[in-house]
């Protein structure tokens, strides 16, 4: 029987549901440069989110406490024993601040992503399955978000919410909800092309042909097949959030030190310490920001090279001489 | 005489995910100058591989070992430079789309020109002479403005005649021919066929020609290499192999490609068989017209003009055209896929024209589809239980997809597939086994009538072979009419009890498989019938000489 020999079988044992996971699957596939790259983003960035996690026993002072038992800190002390990356002009622990300002960057992370990826992939599959006048209004309004700043749309937001002065909550919100109005379009647009390639698919018009209807055909045929990139716009814009957080707090339109560390805040505060020599009130929290922005990235990408047969570099074979 | 190519011991292995797969394993072959050799196999069995080996077009992820000698290098051995000054001058490449082998955004005479300007020997003015010149020798009218058309401007076998032009300009001594006619249709594949055999005779080229079409190679090739799973299982002249062949795998081979008149004997006693049944009429087309949209200010296309037929309940009608024929059209019509904008066309009973998908929906529990291609026809994220269980869940036969897999073990039997294939992924099948799993998802709810669009023109021969014996099974068994669509009128004989032949979008003949194919009325079909290659090398020689008095007369 030609057909049965020619049936794709397996080497070794099927993955593991824990192996067919997206990042992991994604270093068992890697090899060389490529895995390198992988798996020092997956480095950086789960130590930060370590960080994020476990503040609280990490840090050896509150992101908002400026005495202990001794006393007063005092103001910009160059690292020691007691503050081992010194203290801020404000009086505050700077390694402290970095670890707590983890959690801050974390969590606009995850409300920015959640919020857009939903409401985004729902729009994108319903504008590239259904088209039509719909589809005509909604990609237009994702044109004219598109060229909007992300960082003018968040001081607005965060005027709107807050007065630009503003708590945890509504700081980490108003950060989070102006880079969800900037991304939604992203996600719209990747899953509305992938709908408009899955359609012409036969395995949807077989759907249509068997008599499914719209709605099944969409979530399970279209929706199924259309988040392969997804991963990758995740991380990368996951970073982008980071960095226009920062931008906000940089500004002034932050959060309020009392009620959460942010790295662009202390940044800012940081500004005139340069110019006296002194280096570590700003250089820790900005190689912060640099650092988690540069995992992340380097997730992104090589997940993107990873996923995609063309890039992705496979061992070499020994090249047999002729 | 000499050997042009030498090829000893060539062994090429891939780097894939799965670790490493042999593709070709210890191959020799020979080719002397103005020889056609001709490279048969199926798809994996590393006929391309071998063919790509000998210009040195490997990707990075091959490695080779053995030798391929051409002229006097090894082309294994060579360098990239060294593989350029080859590349045209000592061999050339036909490949098989011609569509994708040109670049849209050149003229062809600039495509022409640049071949022969890379190997340094011509000005501007005189490479655009020899474009024109070659041109013309290939069989292009007008050349002289010709030459500055853009390959969108050109039908598809006059594309792959500039392509065969560009391998010609520089007079190389050996061409490699990658499928250069599975993409065409049949009636102008006899045409490059033709010019092929003129690149041999006045050109004085060797060529190695890579087919899976049995017929093809009997027109063409001096010598045969049959191909199976990176081996050469028998080598012998194509006489020799057609008449006598030696090994089990090509005796399979020749055996299951299709040949007119292989189904007279069943259509009559299925015609005798069906007389005693009901005379249910399932589709009914009067003056079917279906027009494409088309941009503004301009016209729609008319891809469907004019056409009526019937299918009776229990008859298979096979529907014959080339690409651009309007069948496919007349196939998603039927199964509410493409809107109707003319005529009448009743489907069960109810006129589709004017019918929104809320109205159709009742009627696609009775209509089953079978789509060409098995690769794209399942939904990758599921799996085949759950694609076959799919009509039965949205008919409401079933809950879920567990509730239905008693029901689908039984219809993966009816296709003799595995009931442990039911639990696999559907890029885990073979071609073959996709089709039949396409099969059981169509005759799922028991349909009155199915629709099968081109379902073995993806398949290997002897794949195909068997997916239509188990349709010709299923049909017998579950009585259903069936619209069955091909290009390949020996295919449509095999199976269907009355042929319809459309050209251009209209029906120009139909009647019984006896009547359409023994004596053809209309010349269409009397020059698609003669540009059929036959796989008997003596026989097609006269077929041959019989399609260029056709061509002749009109």
């Amino acid at each position: 029987m030609t057909e049965a020999t020619t049936v794709p079988t397996a080497p070794g044992a099927k993955p593991t549901l824990f192996q067919r996971l997206p990042i992991v699957s994604h270093v068992r596939r890697s090899v060389g440069v490529q895995r390198g790259m992988l798996v020092a983003g997956l480095i950086i960035s789960s130590v930060f989110l370590i960080a994020a996690l476990f503040a609280p026993l990490i840090a050896p002072y509150g992101f908002a406490q400026s005495r202990d038992e001794n006393g007063i800190f005092g103001k910009q002390l160059p690292p020691s024993p007691e503050h081992l990356w010194g203290t801020t002009v404000g009086g505050f622990d700077v390694l402290s601040r970095v670890i707590w300002g983890t959690q801050t960057a974390i969590s606009v992370v995850v409300i920015a992503v959640v919020l857009s990826i939903f409401i985004g992939v729902v729009l994108g599959l319903i504008s590239g399955y259904l088209g039509g006048w719909l589809d005509r209004i909604l990609i237009v309004i994702a044109d004219a978000i598109y060229p909007f700043p992300t960082l003018l749309l968040a001081i607005v937001m965060s005027i709107v919410i807050s007065g630009g002065r503003s708590s945890l909550w509504s700081g980490i919100f108003s950060a989070a909800i102006s880079i969800t109005v900037v991304f939604i379009p992203q996600y719209f647009r990747v899953v509305r092309a992938e709908a408009i390639r899955l359609k012409a698919e036969a395995f949807v018009e077989s759907a249509r042909v068997v008599g499914s209807s719209t709605g099944r055909i969409m979530f399970t045929h279209v929706l199924r097949n259309s988040t392969r990139t997804l991963p990758l716009i995740l991380t990368l814009n996951a970073s982008e959030a980071i960095l226009t957080l920062a931008g906000l707090g940089f500004l002034g339109f932050g959060i309020a030190p009392t009620s959460a560390a942010e790295w662009g805040y202390d940044l800012n505060r940081a500004l005139s310490d340069a110019a006296s020599g002194i280096w570590w009130t700003g250089l820790y929290p900005g190689a912060a920001i640099v650092l988690l922005v540069l995992g992340l990235t380097l997730v992104g990408e090589s997940v993107n090279d990873i996923s995609d047969p063309k890039l992705r570099t496979r061992k070499r074979l020994r090249k047999v001489a002729a | 005489m000499t050997n042009i190519l030498d090829i000893q011991n060539l062994g090429v292995s891939f780097a894939t995910d799965a670790g490493e797969v042999q593709a070709v394993d210890g191959v020799s072959l020979s080719v002397k100058a103005g020889e056609v050799l001709a490279i048969v196999g199926e798809s994996g069995s590393g006929k391309t591989v071998t063919a790509k080996t000998i210009l040195g077009l490997l990707p990075d992820t091959a490695s080779t070992s053995g030798a391929v000698v051409l002229g006097s290098n090894n082309v294994i051995a060579l360098d990239k430079r060294a593989l350029r000054a080859i590349r045209g001058t000592d061999v050339a490449m036909v490949f098989q789309e011609p569509s994708l082998a040109l670049n849209p955004v050149f003229t062809v005479g600039w495509q022409i020109a640049e071949g022969l300007r890379a190997h340094g020997r011509f000005s501007r003015a005189a490479a655009r002479v020899k474009a024109i010149d070659i041109l013309r020798r290939v069989g292009i009218p007008e050349p002289e403005s010709r030459v500055d058309y853009y390959p969108h401007q050109f039908s598809g076998g006059q594309k792959q005649r500039v392509v065969i032009a560009m391998a010609l300009v520089l007079e190389p001594e050996l061409i490699v021919a990658d499928e250069p006619t599975t993409a065409l249709d049949v009636t102008v594949q006899a045409e490059i066929l033709d010019l092929l055999r003129r690149c041999r005779d006045e050109f004085n080229a060797a060529i190695v020609l890579i087919t899976h079409n049995m017929g093809v190679v009997a027109d063409l090739a001096d010598r045969v290499a049959v191909m199976y799973d990176g081996k050469v299982v028998e080598e012998a002249d194509v006489t020799t192999l057609f008449s006598a062949p030696q090994h089990e795998y090509t005796k399979k081979l020749l055996g299951s490609v299709p040949f007119i008149g292989q189904g007279t004997a069943s259509t009559t006693a299925r015609a005798i068989e069906r007389s005693f049944g009901n005379h249910a009429t399932i589709v009914e087309a009067r003056g079917l017209k279906i027009e494409y949209p088309g941009r503004l200010g301009r016209g729609g296309f008319r891809a469907v003009n004019g056409v009526s037929f019937t299918i009776q309940a229990g008859e298979v009608l096979g529907l014959v055209g080339e690409s651009g024929s309007g069948k496919t059209t007349i196939g998603r019509a039927i199964a509410g896929l493409t809107a109707v904008t003319g005529g009448s066309l009743k489907v069960l009973g109810t006129e589709v024209r004017g019918l929104r998908e809320r109205g159709f929906r009742p009627l696609r529990a009775d209509i089953g589809f079978v789509f060409q291609d098995p690769a794209s026809s399942f939904n990758p994220r599921l799996t085949i239980a759950e694609c076959v269980a799919e009509p039965l869940i949205v008919h409401g036969r079933a809950g879920d997809a567990a509730a239905a897999r008693t029901r689908v073990d039984e219809l993966l039997e009816a296709v003799q597939l595995p009931k442990v294939f039911g639990d696999r992924y559907p890029h885990e099948l073979s071609g073959g086994q996709r089709q039949r799993a396409s099969l059981a998802r169509a005759i799922a709810l028991g349909p009155k009538l199915l629709i099968a669009d081109e379902p073995t023109s993806a398949l290997d021969v002897s794949v195909q072979a068997r997916v239509l014996e188990l349709f010709a099974e299923l049909q017998r068994e579950f009585g259903f009419a069936a619209l069955f669509i091909s290009h390949d009128l020996a295919v449509v004989d095999l199976l269907a009890d009355r042929i319809a032949v459309l050209y251009k979008g209209e029906l120009v003949e139909e009647g019984t498989g006896a009547d359409v194919l023994v004596t053809p009325q209309h010349p269409y079909t009397r020059r698609l019938i003669a540009s059929l290659p036959v796989p008997d090398p003596v026989r097609q020689a006269e077929r041959r000489e019989e399609l260029h008095r056709l061509r002749e007369i009109g």
